[in-house]
């Protein structure tokens, strides 16, 4: 009998270590998996007996007793669950199926043979296999990762770098945390192909400063990774290549690829002018791929099924599976990976249930801070990033932030502003004076002045020709479709209410 | 305090020597030190500035520059206890206003207040990864999900 119980972050948060703790007392084996991706049923308890693995959820302490004797009921095995059913897994295939960390269930699930793979084919063939899958950098921008390879691959320098950028500030985002805590070792093997498809021998994981718990799982990841030689001399062959986990220091910024390579270099985020492109002048001026985690973390299983396997799936430039990442006030909230495709709509009514407190949905926000709200008239779009550039707005990590018909629109609003002053890197003043302005004219606009909503657009105008990066650049997005959608909340709330 | 500042500060130097020691080999060691010593003093102390400067070679105002950056690194200690809730979006959707509200009144504090005795500390934090069972929260580096303000006071308030 195997029992596992979460050792992910979220799960954690909702108390599974006092769970694990009273399985521990009864003298059972607990392995601490990554999560399976259903929040709102963590801490959720596996027990495999005669080759069946069998769920309950949300577990509390007090209920373990009663799942040991067979008096609580199961919730069957969590492949039949309907939100987990309905989904398509590559890139989370592994995440909450296996120990994170036992490197001999990793390879019994099919882990490394993509980097087998790509030691036989070399580093031509393992671009243009990436280049063939169509997968596209899942940190926001969707720019194709095969081909930002091939530009390292043909930069020259006396080194060259991997850089993962695991610092997931976006609200509504956790994939990467989760891939982290859950299946840490498919990370490490798409940057070691990455590595042996450009010629780059050194790798860094740029975590996020408030992911304790990721951080520890990679840490311990890595080393283990070192002791088998998949780090080090590539599974001995000629290969080398090593990994180091640094840890960022709360600034979101930190996430826009060129602040984070001077913040790696131990300077302040500040964003860099492009040209030149990190590609060939990144980390130490040095050519550097930067990718995202889940960028990453689906190579292996390219590797592993072919690029054909991959770009059958999705929608039109879209190729390919996304991890959607389903939160706030959500009724089943969490992960979710499917093809390209489907209509936001669907996602919300009948994969997420609507909202938790059962009231109607009034906006989701898709693409964390600098990404546009989408009214329910919208929500046929279907998610891919074309047709969400078409609807005014962005899938960027695809996190998928639900709001009832409480939420007060100027307030969002308001709030994408005040993030943008608080976390901008202070290099433009479009961003740096603009976000401070927007906060200024939006409480102008409040306090019953709906004269200063054509200051507010301007603003935006200026912010989103302006700015350098996509922090000053993108957060007239959030502000812009609050006012387009709901301009009745503009229009001096307090004056009309007296 | 101030009879025992000279052999605390010697302790406190030799310390940061050592800090500094353990990662000047690395591409970028400045944030893993400052990392450090934020972990090891709860702040980046005054006297950390000129011995991290040197080995590095930089100057002063830029290693100024980068602690005044980063959120993380913070000049002066905290409470004893140090609660972080989350801001963002999606624990907005689920409440985080009226919870930080709460916690903030109840314990008289603006973002980034101490109590007057010295216990807690509050600040914001954008976003913990556990947008899914908001509203989040950080108690002493422990994460909370669907907090409340019982949950969020009742340890550091003990
Ligand atoms: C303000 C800002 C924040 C960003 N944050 C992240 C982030 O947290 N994670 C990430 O992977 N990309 C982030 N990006 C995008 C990166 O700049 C970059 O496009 C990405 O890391 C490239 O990897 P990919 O091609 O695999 O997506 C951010 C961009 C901006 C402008
Ligand atoms: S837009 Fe803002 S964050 Fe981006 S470079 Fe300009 S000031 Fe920095
Ligand atoms: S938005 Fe609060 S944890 Fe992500």
């Amino acid at each position: 009998m195997k029992v596992y119980v979460p050792r992910d972050a979220a799960a954690r948060a909702l108390g599974s270590d006092a769970v694990a703790a009273v399985f521990e007392a009864a003298g059972h084996t607990v392995i601490r998996n990554g999560s399976r991706g259903m929040i709102w049923l963590e801490p959720l308890v596996e027990i495999e007996e005669n080759g069946i693995r069998s769920a309950w959820g949300p577990v509390a302490p007090g209920d373990v007793a009663g799942i040991l004797d067979g008096s609580v009921e199961s919730l069957g095995p969590v492949e039949d669950i309907p939100f987990f059913a309905r989904q398509q897994r590559l890139t989370f295939a592994r995440c909450g199926l296996i120990d994170p960390l036992d490197l001999a269930d990793y390879e019994a699930h099919g882990g490394l043979k993509g980097l087998r793979r790509a030691i036989e084919m070399g580093p031509e063939a393992i671009v243009t296999e990436v280049k063939n899958s169509g997968l596209r950098g899942r940190g926001g921008a969707g720019f194709p990762t095969g081909i930002k390879w091939e530009t390292v691959a043909k930069a020259r320098g006396p080194q060259k770098y991997i850089v993962c950028n695991a610092d997931e500030g976006d609200s509504g985002t956790f994939a990467d945390r989760m891939i982290m805590e859950g299946d840490p070792f498919t990370l490490i093997e798409g940057m070691v192909i990455a590595g042996l498809a450009v010629g780059a021998t050194k790798g860094y994981v740029y975590i996020r400063s408030e992911y304790p718990d990721a951080i520890e799982v990679m840490e311990r990841a890595v080393e283990i990774a070192r002791q088998n030689n998949i780090l080090g001399r590539v599974l001995h062959s000629s290969h080398e290549f090593d990994i180091e986990i640094r840890v960022g220091a709360g600034a979101y910024v930190c996430g826009e690829e060129t602040s984070l390579l001077n913040s790696l270099e131990g300077k302040r985020g500040v964003v860099r002018a492009k040209p030149p492109l990190p590609a060939l002048e990144g980390f130490m001026g040095r050519p550097t791929v930067v990718n995202n985690v889940l960028s990453l973390a689906t190579v292996p299983v390219i590797l592993e099924k072919g690029a054909a396997l991959y770009e059958g799936f999705g929608l039109g430039r879209s190729k390919g599976t996304m991890p959607i990442q389903i939160a706030g006030n959500v009724r089943h909230g969490g992960l979710f990976e499917t093809a390209f495709g489907m209509p936001l709509g669907e996602l919300v009514n009948d994969v997420a249930g609507g909202t938790a407190s059962g009231r109607p949905v009034k906006a989701v926000q898709v693409g964390g801070p600098l990404g546009a709200y989408f009214a329910p008239e919208k929500f046929d779009t279907p998610f891919g990033y074309e047709e969400f550039d078409g609807q005014g707005g962005l899938i960027g990590h695809a996190g998928i932030v639900v709001f009832d018909d409480s939420a007060d629109m100027l307030g969002l609003a308001r709030f994408a502003m005040e993030f943008c002053a608080v976390e901008s890197c202070g290099k433009c003043t479009p961003c740096r004076i603009g976000a401070v302005r927007g906060v200024e004219t939006l409480d102008r606009i409040a306090a019953g002045d709906a004269g200063a909503v054509p200051l507010l657009v301007d603003l935006c105008q200026t912010m989103k020709h302006g700015s350098l990066c996509a922090l000053g650049g993108f957060t007239p997005y959030p502000v812009m479709s609050a006012l387009e959608q709901f301009p009745e909340e503009f229009q001096g709330v307090r004056e009309a209410a007296e | 305090m101030t009879a025992t500042a000279a052999p605390h500060e010697t302790a406190q130097v030799s310390e940061i020597a050592r800090i500094i020691a353990a990662h000047l080999h690395r591409e970028g060691p400045l944030l893993p030190i400052l990392h450090d010593v934020q972990a090891g003093y709860g702040h980046i102390p005054a006297a950390a500035h000129s011995p991290i400067a040197e080995a590095l070679n930089i100057t002063r105002a830029e290693l100024h520059g980068v602690i005044s950056f980063y959120h993380d690194f913070k000049d002066k200690q905290a409470g004893v206890h140090v609660v972080k809730i989350c801001r963002a979006e999606a624990c907005q959707s689920v409440g985080a206003n009226a919870l930080s509200e709460a916690v903030l009144g109840k314990l008289g504090l603006d973002w980034h207040g101490t109590t007057p005795d010295g216990r807690v500390t509050v600040e914001p934090v954008y976003c913990l990864g556990l947008c899914a069972c908001g509203p989040a929260a950080m108690v002493d580096g422990t994460l909370k999900g669907r907090a409340t303000v019982e949950t969020l006071l009742a340890e550091v308030t003990a």
